[in-house]
């Protein structure tokens, strides 16, 4: 009884093709849309999450200007060299300082120019802002000391003035300066805000003062702390050496500023939380939806239905067979719906996170309840109104309107 | 149905003092009252009257599709009122065959799907079952229509493929409810001649409701209700 019971399930699924179609749709969407918004919203979040922990969660960064909204004020006076060292120097939780100075500048090598930002540092700089060297070397210390025209490449600017090419070795033309390119760093790609990381170049900050800026400004330090649970100490203490350096009395507003990184990563971990919520909101709405389809079209086939399930009574059926088909055929359905909307919630974010460069993960919770959900709505709406269908005298079944 | 065994005692049918009442208190409107009745094994009996005077609801009693609110309904000595609902469900399943004005047939199911559909319940094998419908279709000449859908065929053959569809089984008891009610007077003839054909040749015991007393002319009794008790009874033809 269970296998002819199955087959002629099966048989009126096949029959039926539309109504079959509509309501597996249904499923389909509802269980593939949340599966594609939550690992959407989790492979964003992974990927933000990972670009934090690459800039490092230990990394300070000082700079001048009070803080406040808006652009920061050009009438505080810059840093200096003096106030890395002394950070270094003086601040306990404090690992590492490198002193940066930047400008936009157009760089030159052969036929190939390209505008970039040049930016005059130390070795700190590679370690604190965690770039590798891939080619070369880093700087030594008497094209350090001697402020040589040497330069660093990041991996765009290479790109860019060199292609395929090697590097090491070569001469190009940064603003007025002939400068020899000794290294080149290895790539980070894009941040979370679309910004190219490694469309830069890195030369001795005594070469770019003297030859680029033609000043000894210092714009901003990069501080790494000496482990990420320290970043608030070395903040209070970096602000309170600051403020004796620069002699600003406590109560006054300081000229300069500290940011954390933790304090920024702390701030987009709320935002990809929020987005997350918002992503699964709009999920569960599309569940809400979907489910309503399923709903309509289980429905708006009870008349037929109910007639047909008149039908099988009158000529013969009994209650409990005419019961196990509906219920076979709406397993059937909603399984299948389930597990296409599985395939097809995954192949989207999967398309979605490759195209986006983030993380693809897949959520095993998402996916059960997402299915369950589904399944439950359309096997219910599938059988319910069968199971009143099937308890009717058999002429009230055949006479529905 | 153990007295299906010695039908020369009890009669097919036999209705005592049947009542079939909706509502309640002064909306109480009774559709059967007090009907009785006795229908022997091979007649074909046509049930008159006019609308509203129960003969349709008696067909419904006949064909356990509803039951008697009072009185006793015996089908082979058996009385049906005490039986459960998947018993009732049986006794269409292996005696009875239903022929209704609608057709009833289901959509986007193929002629010889439709006629299989009691078999699949009698638990019959796949190709004993296609055999067995081809040769009903057969009998209401309809083999060359075998794979269309009632959307392909004329409400004639629709109502051919639904008469297929009740014989099939070999029941005792046809029950037709105006079965000639949607079709034009050529396709009349043809049904009628049809179901002449079945009670004559193969012995199947015929009730069928009409309100048209050309139709009830080919039967062998016509029996006219009134206020939802037999009026009149009479044998009629040849």
């Amino acid at each position: 009884m269970i296998w002819a019971t199955l087959l002629m399930a099966l048989r009126e699924i096949r029959r039926n093709t539309m109504r079959s179609m509509l309501t597996t749709l249904g499923i389909v969407i509802g269980v593939g849309s949340v599966i594609a918004m939550v690992t959407l919203g989790r492979g964003a979040t992974a990927k933000i999450t990972n670009e934090i922990a690459n800039m490092g969660t230990n990394l300070l960064i000082v700079m001048p200007g009070a803080e406040r909204r808006g652009p920061a004020s050009t009438t505080a006076p810059p840093l200096k060299i003096e106030d890395a060292k002394a950070i270094e120097r003086e601040v306990s939780s404090v690992d590492k300082v490198a002193p940066t100075a930047s400008r936009s500048a157009l760089v030159v090598y052969g036929n190939k120019n390209w505008n970039t930002s040049v930016t005059g540092s130390t070795n700190e700089f590679f370690a604190v802002r965690r770039f590798a060297i891939e080619l070369g070397q880093s700087f030594s210390d008497a094209q350090l000391l001697g402020g040589q025209p040497v330069c660093v490449l990041g991996a765009t600017v290479r790109k860019e003035l060199f292609g395929q090419g090697d590097p090491l070795g070569a001469a190009i033309r940064v603003g007025a300066v002939s400068c020899s390119v000794i290294g080149v760093m290895a790539p980070k790609g894009q941040s979370t805000f679309g910004q190219d990381q490694d469309d830069f170049l890195v030369m001795p900050l005594a070469a770019f003062q003297r030859r680029i800026a033609g000043n000894y400004d210092v714009g901003m330090l990069f501080v790494s702390a000496i482990s990420d649970g320290m970043t608030t100490k070395a903040k209070q203490q970096i602000e309170a050496l600051m403020r004796e350096r620069r002699r600003i009395a406590l109560g006054q507003v300081p000229d300069f500023r500290v940011q954390d990184m933790k304090e920024i990563s702390d701030t987009l971990g709320t935002v990809t939380g929020a987005l997350t919520a918002l992503l699964g909101g709009i999920a569960a709405v599309s569940l809400l939806v979907g489910g309503i389809g399923i709903m309509n079209i289980m429905l708006v086939s009870v008349t037929e239905r109910t007639r047909e399930i008149g039908v099988r009574l009158a000529i013969g059926a009994r209650g409990a067979e005419v019961l196990l088909q509906f219920l076979v055929e709406a397993v059937t359905l909603s399984t299948l719906g389930g597990m296409l909307g599985i395939a097809f919630g995954l192949t989207i974010s999967f398309v979605a996170t490759r195209m986006m460069h983030m993380p693809f993960r897949v959520l095993p919770d998402i996916i059960v309840i997402a299915f369950a959900f589904s399944a439950t709505v359309g096997v219910a709406f599938g059988f319910l109104p069968a199971r009143k269908a099937s308890k009717l005298n058999p002429i009230d079944a055949l006479r529905h309107e | 149905m153990t007295a299906a065994a010695r039908p020369e005692v009890a009669p097919l049918i036999e209705l005592r003092g049947v009542w079939k009442s909706y509502g309640r208190g002064d909306a109480e409107v009774h559709a059967l009252a007090g009907a009785s009745l006795r229908i022997d094994d091979g007649e074909f009996v046509a049930v008159m009257g006019a609308s509203g005077s129960g003969k349709s609801t008696c067909l419904n009693v006949l064909g356990c599709l509803d039951q008697p609110t009072r009185g006793q309904y015996l089908f082979r000595g058996v009385d049906v009122g005490k039986l459960t609902l998947d018993q009732l469900a049986l006794l269409r399943r292996n005696y009875l065959g239903f022929v209704f004005q609608g057709f009833n047939l289901l959509a986007r199911t193929t002629a010889v799907e439709n006629v299989e559909l009691p078999l699949i319940y009698r638990r019959v094998g796949h190709a004993e079952r296609r055999r067995r419908a081809m040769k009903a279709l057969e009998e209401v000449g309809l083999a060359s229509r075998a794979t269309h859908t009632p959307a392909e065929l004329s409400g004639g053959q629709q109502q051919r493929v639904a008469i297929a569809r009740a014989i099939v089984t070999d029941p005792q008891m046809l029950l037709a409810d105006e079965p000639t009610g949607n079709l034009d007077s050529a396709r009349k003839v043809e049904i009628m001649r049809l179901l002449v054909d079945l009670n004559r040749r193969r012995g199947i015991t015929i009730v069928m409701v009409t309100h048209e007393p050309d139709m009830a002319e080919y039967a062998t009794r016509m029996v006219h209700f009134r206020d939802g008790s037999v009026e009149s009874d009479e044998a009629v033809g040849p």
